[in-house]
């Protein structure tokens, strides 16, 4: 599989419609941007009654790495460029889209790289592996930039 | 985000981790302890027993302190890790690459 595709994928209708609770935000290219989006969505999650653990581990984890890559790679740290976040909580699930100006990469090749046995000793790489690894769905394409689409459902 | 206090007692360094270590503050972790590697710390114990997450940012700057204390001939433990920064842990196989444990005294047994 190659980088992502050049559109979102036609069989999900706008996941912001409708939505229980919806937030959004278009900030700078700044790591010190993702904390306060993290914190607010995972409170959310706490209030809409999330399972603990998805609110203390799966949901923050998850937001910081979508955003870090968005920052420090779709944007390569150009604070003139933005990131721009949506997020949903309705009856079913968590939704969030981090979007950024970048030309998107190969998420399978970024998840094949666990498979790599330097893997293990590398400072980088594990960010991609993470989010799929705590979301329950991961989709991601390119349109106006490059959109990351994690999906968490109530359990 | 979190912040980080020091202990120094000879060669051993003990970091505590209050809140996250995450991109934001990953680079002030590295050097906080690279400094203290520098200056002849050689058994180092980070303590999260006060910590909330840690994403990747933060995993990988643990693996580049594993290694530089390690070709300084020391060692690297890890201690007070909850459920969910063990499960990270595991999902990522650092497990295997690092001491994990309990309590910071466990640590410290033997250390």
């Amino acid at each position: 599989m190659g980088p992502a595709p050049m559109r979102s994928p036609d069989s999900d209708p706008s996941p912001f419609a409708d939505a229980a609770s919806r937030f959004e935000w278009s900030v700078a290219s700044d790591v010190r941007e993702i904390d306060p989006i993290v914190s607010t969505i995972t409170r959310a999650c706490v209030d809409a009654g999330f399972p603990d653990q998805a609110c203390r581990l799966n949901v923050p984890v998850a937001l910081t790495e979508a955003m870090a890559n968005a920052i420090m790679r779709g944007n390569e740290g150009d604070v003139s460029r933005s990131m721009r976040v949506c997020a949903r909580i309705d009856d079913a699930m968590l939704c969030v889209e981090v979007t950024d100006e970048g030309a998107g990469f190969d998420a399978e090749a970024a998840r094949a790289m666990c498979q790599d046995p330097e893997w293990l000793e590398r400072e980088d790489g594990r960010g991609v592996f993470l989010m799929y690894a705590l979301m329950d769905k991961v989709e991601m394409w390119c349109d106006a930039g490059h959109t990351v689409r994690l999906v968490l459902r109530r359990k | 985000m979190g912040t980080f206090t020091i202990e120094r007692d000879g060669d051993l360094l003990t970091v505590v981790v209050d809140g996250q270590l995450v991109v934001g503050n990953r680079a002030e972790f590295k050097q906080l302890v690279f400094d203290e590697i520098e200056a002849g710390a050689r058994r180092v114990l980070i303590d999260f027993s006060n910590t909330g997450y840690i994403d990747s940012s933060g995993l990988g700057a643990l693996v580049s302190l594993g290694k530089r204390v390690r070709e300084q001939g020391g060692a690297l433990r890890l201690a007070g890790l909850n459920d969910d920064l063990r499960t990270l842990f595991e999902l990522t196989r650092l497990d295997t690459l690092f001491q994990l444990h309990g309590s910071r005294a466990d640590a410290l047994a033997g250390f």
